[in-house]
């Protein structure tokens, strides 16, 4: 029997591609502006949300996308206004997080295995209505990425030449963290809330190591988020794995292998 | 012709701070080349980011291209090169997507590229020497191959006034001289507005018309020729 015969392995596919696509592609801005650990906070209000929408009886998928997006508002809201540094306005979210995740979670009575399947992501709870939010809310999110591309390199650049030049840093960079609370939301089917953070960031340190330019590093991070899903969800059905751990395992040996043959590469380029 | 700049009696603090600057009277006219400098601390980088809108000043008014300076319209007016030319990422980033970088507050943020702004770009690129290199990553140049491509940036835009803040912090007397010879080029060819704002000026002296000394306030405005033999190091400034 195929790999593919399956319904549900078809529909898993489906919403890895979209999900390996958009991570890095996304992830690849707040990488370049050291934000890479603000998918972690984002993910851990995610999880908040997900007990929420168990506790209120409403989608969990829809709830984590509320909830994750108001979280990377936050967090850019108060890194801004300067109510506090970078890593402590994220600490706040993400201790928040958690804690009301839990909270809501023992209030719900929901620690079972569908919250795991949150958690850790799954090959067998991923239905099609999921990948039409995905599809859905992945166009958009690769659409606006695409729009906002010139913009969001001239920030990630050099942010202070680009306020001076006039362009709107604020609004660039609250679309940029609501960018990164959809892709994680949309992601944590597959991925698990705990780990979708490493797909936007672990390809793109690969990407960056033998890409020799911006737009090729981010279609370099595209093309190994997308191997890294599809080759993490075939070891998962055959082995009987968690799928987030062997997509992440494999896009951090992506990483590792793409940093050791970063120096060759870049020595031949040169020569 | 309206002023590019005007400051009238500007004061500004830090909030809870003491008083970084006070009495400001600054007109810089268009076509000026004109070098902001003093000692570390004593207020020429405040002074410059209420200049360009950056503060708002505690008093006194601050206009640029004759609008308040926090409100002006067209900001791509102004080509700024920031104090630390160092890439400000990690990826690989071509001279040509560095120099596009700087195009896109001209061109807008959600307009594609045309032929007017490739060009523009292609004659930033020409200007600072970078044809041979533009497809090649910004880090594996060198510092003033570097400095050459931001400078590249600074200019995709087509600026009016040119502001360049501290652009030989970290950079060797060789290349100090090739970037004050390269500023009075571009003077002289496209007359832009330039502002120069370093502690260190002697590269630029022979092309500066003004230098204005800051430390608190402005304690000397003039030609560099005029600059008391003292106050040549303004680190060593003494009212």
């Amino acid at each position: 029997m195929s790999i593919l015969d399956a319904d549900f392995m078809r529909v898993a596919f489906a919403t890895g591609a979209l999900v390996g696509i958009l991570a890095p592609a996304v992830g690849f801005f707040l990488v370049q502006r050291r934000m890479s650990l603000i998918g972690d906070g984002i993910g851990h209000a995610a999880f908040a949300g997900v007990a929420a929408g168990y506790l209120l009886d409403v989608s969990p998928v829809g709830a984590a996308l509320v909830a994750a997006t108001l979280a990377a508002v936050g967090v850019e809201w108060l890194r801004t206004r300067h109510r506090a540094a970078g890593d402590q306005a994220l600490a706040l979210i993400f201790y928040t997080g958690i804690a009301a995740g839990v909270v809501l979670v023992s209030a719900a009575g929901a620690l079972n295995a569908n919250l795991f399947a949150f958690l850790f992501g799954s090959i067998l709870t991923v239905t099609w209505s999921d990948f039409a939010l995905v599809a859905v809310l992945g166009a958009v999110g690769l659409a606006v990425v695409a729009l906002l591309y010139r913009g969001l390199v001239a920030v990630a650049l050099d942010e202070e030449g680009a306020r001076v030049s006039g362009l709107p840093i604020g609004v660039l960079n609250v679309t940029l963290a609501a960018l990164a609370g959809v892709t994680i939301a949309i992601s944590m089917r597959i991925v698990g809330i705990l780990l979708i953070a490493a797909l936007m960031v672990l390809p793109v340190i690969a990407a960056g190591r033998i890409a020799a330019s911006i737009r090729s590093t981010i279609c370099v991070a595209m093309g190994i988020g997308l191997v890294s899903v599809i080759a993490g969800l075939t070891l998962a059905y055959y082995a009987n794995l968690a799928p987030g751990g062997a997509i992440v395992l494999l896009a951090a040996g992506l990483a590792v292998l793409a940093m050791a043959s970063g120096p060759v590469l870049g020595r031949r380029r040169a020569s | 012709m309206p002023l590019v700049l005007s400051l009238r009696d500007v004061s500004f603090a830090y909030p809870g701070g003491p008083r970084v600057l006070g009495g400001v009277k600054l007109d810089v006219a268009p076509g000026e080349f004109v070098t902001i400098a003093g000692p570390n601390g004593g207020g020429k980088t405040t002074l410059l980011r209420v200049a360009l809108g950056l503060e708002r000043p505690d008093s006194g008014e601050a206009r640029l291209f004759d609008a308040p300076a926090d409100r002006v319209g067209d900001r791509w007016r102004i080509g700024f090169l920031a104090q630390r030319t160092r890439l400000g990422i990690e990826a690989p980033a071509t001279v040509r997507e560095v120099v596009s970088a700087g195009r896109v507050a001209r061109r807008g943020l959600f307009r594609p590229f045309g032929a007017a702004d490739r060009r523009a770009v292609d004659g930033a690129i020409a200007r600072v020497g970078l044809e041979e290199l533009e497809s090649v990553p910004v880090q594996r140049l060198s510092g003033g191959q570097q400095q050459r491509a931001f400078i590249a940036k600074a200019l995709a835009g087509e600026p009016e006034l040119l502001v360049l803040d501290e652009p030989t912090a970290g950079v060797d007397v060789d290349a100090q001289e090739a970037l004050g010879a390269f500023l009075g080029e571009l003077h002289r060819d496209l007359r832009v507005t330039i502002l120069y704002v370093s502690h260190e000026f002697g590269a630029v002296e022979e092309f500066a018309e003004r230098v204005v000394l800051v430390r608190g306030g402005i304690v000397f405005d003039g030609r560099p020729s005029d600059l008391p033999a003292h106050w040549h190091d303004p680190s060593h400034v003494h009212p």
